[in-house]
């Protein structure tokens, strides 16, 4: 099933985190099932330990389901000072979720990041792989108003 | 409109005509008569031009020249200097800083900066490889493959004092020789660019904004060295910064830049992108190359450094963005022009992240040297809202704060670390006086104790233990010994942790010690936040006085913990309190404050704060 | 290219082609497109750019992108580059703006002051 993805690497063990990376970012629900880090072992002779050690140390992969659009707050110092705590708790309101979580129509989840390097707008969030800065409780209501609507 | 020799643009906006503009046409007509010029020079009178206290005004056309404060007594002396002789009439031009001043709205951010690793950012089209070369690009690289030979190349940079821009602050050459003189091949290099530092955006910017030059920067550093092959390994947080360098890649390969025999010698060249998957502790060299051999990101410990053994146990370079960006501009201009800038001990400039409680938040790149001072308020304009300066953290997580107390104090790696804080990657969070300095110290360290790679006890269990006293001071739990306990588990785990990571995390900590004692000591000994920031250590109060029993307090707080009625006044029941304030905006008579400590109430109730040695037991 | 001479031609081939661009172009509309722009809406300013040089076939007005200068609290940022004069560079710029440029600086001649917040030659 990940025939696709693997083809386009060589069997090496360096290539385990874009070989990761290509069949999160395709998987509809944005994580590494079980079946995948099967058939990657396979492929790379590495075994599935090694590979979940790689999975679980590295923020950006999920070994557990996720919704469409990946919301990343960044909680780091400079967006904290620009008042970033109070976006988390008017996320948390619109979605209705906890950190971490995904809302029931799968399609948001909820997640803190570190520093995005976008520093000088902050505070910052990431969807995906589209960056808001300058945000304000209004802002961050209208992007998710127009890209699903609140829970 | 016939073709004419000459345009005269005579602004005749409202500002200029009552400062004289028309009579300036007339005069002008009248002299052009007299010269017998008047079918060779047009005159078009515009609307407003913009600076109006310099009028009238004047733009003329094919020179460009823009005139000021033209008087009728002037023209006489224009008309025959300018249209006639064709010497534009200096005395009268609008000068440079004035023209700058006249529509500029943030003069001291550019004036006090020297762009180098940032010459080209916003001003070329970073996907197009002919913009770069149209500004000079590749021209060093070329330089060095046929006029220079490796060790030359070295020594040029030696001569320019050039040291890593990422924190290290190591001088490059003497990274770049030993590479070089390491026994082993196939050698490598790695551009650095997993900038996690928060705060930190120098490296995105460049690799976003000028790919190439970071390219070129690459490739003469593999020359120097005797590497064919580069990678370049961006977190994956940097998705355009990944596909503008694929691009440059792709480009500089498309013209033979990348390839075999590069400008017909025999250096050839290939490199490649390697991303993160999110993990802080991958810009630590070793952890670098342990991602990068597929692995979890965990340090090794060094020596052997990546020059003996890096990147599948090779001779590695292991440089950063900004370390790299620098090196073109070096061999084109010359070590000595490099050199001129900066201190004693740390020279050239350095690009600078500003963000905070600062005006003008952004980039700037500033000769080293500059004091704090002019960096934050001349540069940075100073506060937002007013409000005073407090104090400013330089190196993000791993570095120090320092107090007004300093801003005097010069930006070079040698004076920042003799003041208990440091260069870093440049990242620079100003804040302002309403942070409380305890709680930013909790926030730094949590930063670090969440990407600690987990590997040595140090840092994996150190910080924890950090955390949990900062935590507990935080909370009014903290008890007298704690500062001094801080201050001998910081200093134990910057001495004995694996890598650079634990090494520094406990900067921020010891460095508001140093500086903010007072805080911590009014946290511990009175329960109080000053700042009224740590939400357990402070409180809202009702002021009966003032009140009058409107009950809109009550009605609006959230967990409806504020009973009362018009005659009793209203009261906040302390314990169940969540400190979110509504009640103290709402209030029509202003008869709720904030407060710093604990309140009376809780505190008569609270009992001895628990041992938290009983933790260790 | 095979050598420092190839370099130097597609150099010189580079910069005459900009100058005639921007010749056959009367104004250059560069538009910031670094991370902190784009964060701040920069594609939508590009694209309000694009559709009012179009909807007034401004066929002199050529519009490209650059990275960032390094003002982020006044992205997204918009520099007009004309011969001669000194480039304007405008800031905190949203489609509204950046539409009211091109009627009254690009069109009209006319640099609309409020939102300039640096010239430089």
């Amino acid at each position: 099933m990940y025939d696709e993805i693997l083809k386009k690497y060589e069997p090496k063990k360096e290539n385990l985190i874009y070989i990761l990376h290509e069949i999160q970012d395709n998987h509809p629900e944005q994580y590494i099932p079980e079946d995948a880090v099967m058939e990657v072992s396979r492929y790379l002779s590495i075994p599935s330990n090694h590979i979940y050690g790689v999975m679980t140390f590295y923020t950006m992969f999920s070994t557990k389901p996720r919704g469409k659009y990946i919301i990343r707050l960044c909680e780091s110092p400079p967006c904290f000072l620009r008042g970033s705590e109070n976006l988390l708790r008017k996320l948390r309101e619109l979605l209705n979720i906890k950190l971490g979580e995904t809302t029931p129509d799968k399609k948001f989840t909820l997640e803190l990041c570190a520093c995005l390097g976008v520093c000088g707008n902050a505070p910052v969030m990431m969807i995906n792989e589209d960056v808001y800065g300058d945000l304000n409780e209004e802002k961050v209501e209208a992007i998710i108003e127009k890209l699903g609507g609140q829970q | 409109m016939t073709l004419k020799r000459t345009d005269i643009l005579l602004c005749c906006g409202s500002g200029c005509v009552s400062a004289g503009a028309l009579k300036v046409k007339k005069k002008l007509l009248e002299l052009f008569e007299q010269k017998d010029i008047t079918s060779e020079i047009n005159i078009i009178e515009t609307g407003c031009m913009g600076p109006c206290d310099y009028g009238p005004v004047m733009m003329v056309y094919p020179e460009g020249v823009f005139y000021k404060t033209v008087g009728v007594d002037d023209l006489e002396e224009l008309v025959e200097e300018h249209f006639l002789k064709g010497r534009p009439l200096k005395r009268l031009m609008l000068q440079e800083e004035e023209r700058i001043f006249a529509t500029k709205k943030d003069i001291p951010f550019y004036q006090k900066q020297v762009k180098v690793a940032l010459e080209h950012c916003g001003y070329i089209d970073p996907e197009s490889i002919e913009e770069y070369i149209a500004v000079g690009g590749y021209e060093a690289l070329g330089k060095v493959l046929t006029e220079m030979d490796p060790q030359k190349t070295i020594e040029t940079i030696k001569e320019s004092g050039l040291r890593g821009r990422g924190g290290g602050g190591f001088p490059t050459a003497t990274k770049w020789a030993f590479t070089r003189k390491a026994s082993g091949s196939p050698k490598y290099v790695i551009c650095n660019g997993d900038e996690g530092d928060p705060g930190a955006f120098m490296d995105r910017s460049i690799l976003e904004g000028d790919p190439h030059r970071v390219l070129e920067g690459m490739m003469i550093a593999a020359y120097s060295i005797g590497a064919n092959k580069g990678y370049f390994y961006i977190r994956a947080e940097y998705p355009l910064a990944i596909k503008r360098i694929k691009n440059a890649i792709e480009k500089a390969c498309e013209y033979g830049l990348i390839g075999e025999n590069i400008f017909g010698t025999d250096f050839s060249f290939d490199a490649e992108v390697r991303t993160g998957a999110g993990a802080f502790v991958c810009g630590e060299e070793t952890a670098l190359i342990a991602s990068i051999h597929g692995e979890r990101g965990q340090p090794n410990a060094k020596p052997p450094y990546p020059s003996d053994s890096g990147v599948w146990q090779k001779p590695t370079l292991v440089n950063n963005v900004e370390t790299l960006a620098n090196v073109r501009t070096i061999i084109l201009k010359g070590a000595d022009w490099f050199a001129k800038m900066g201190t004693e001990a740390s020279k050239g400039t350095k690009v600078f992240a500003l963000t905070g409680d600062v005006k003008n938040t952004g980039l700037v790149e500033v000769p080293m040297g500059i004091t704090l001072r002019e960096l934050i308020f001349d540069v940075g304009g100073g506060i937002v809202d007013g409000k005073k300066f407090k104090a400013v953290q330089l190196g993000g997580p791993s570095g120090g704060c320092l107090t007004a107390d300093h801003l005097d104090t010069s930006i070079d790696y040698e004076s920042l670390t003799e003041k208990g804080a440091m260069m870093g990657s440049g990242g620079i969070i100003v804040m302002d006086d309403a942070n409380c300095m305890v709680n930013v110290a909790k926030f730094f360290l949590e930063f670090s104790l969440e990407e600690s790679c987990g590997k040595c006890t140090p840092c994996r269990v150190g910080l924890k233990q950090m955390y949990s006293m900062l935590e507990r001071i935080t909370s009014g739990e903290g008890k007298p010994g704690d500062i001094e306990e801080l201050e001998s588990l910081g200093n134990s785990i910057k001495a004995l942790s694996l890598c650079g990571l634990g090494q520094t995390a406990p900067n921020p900590v010891l460095s508001t010690i140093r500086y903010f004692r007072n805080e911590y000591i009014s946290h511990i000994e009175d329960k109080s936040c000053n700042t009224k920031v740590c939400l357990d250590l402070m409180h809202f109060l009702i002021d009966k006085d003032k009140c009058i029993g409107c009950s809109l307090c009550s009605r609006k707080c959230p967990v409806s913990c504020i009973p009362g009625s018009r005659e009793e006044k209203y009261e906040i029941i302390q314990e169940e309190c969540v400190k979110c304030g509504t009640c103290m905006e709402v209030c029509p008579v202003n008869a709720i404050s904030k407060l710093p400590g604990i309140s009376e109430e809780l505190r008569s109730e609270k009992t001895e704060p628990s041992d938290y040695r009983s933790l260790y037991t | 290219m095979k050598t420092l001479e190839d370099l130097r031609k597609i150099r010189e081939k580079a910069q005459s082609e900009m100058k005639t661009r921007d010749q056959k172009a009367r104004v250059k509309i560069v538009v910031g497109m670094g991370t902190s722009g784009i964060a701040m809406g920069a594609r939508e300013v590009m694209k309000a750019i694009l559709d009012e040089v179009a909807k007034r076939n401004l066929d002199d007005v050529l519009v490209t992108q650059t990275g960032e200068k390094g003002l982020s609290s006044m992205e997204p940022v918009v520099d007009v580059i004309e011969e001669g004069k000194p480039t304007v560079t405008y800031g905190n710029m949203n489609p509204e703006k950046a539409r009211k440029v091109i009627a009254e600086h690009i069109v009209n001649g006319k640099v609309v002051n409020d939102y300039v917040v640096a010239t430089q030659s």
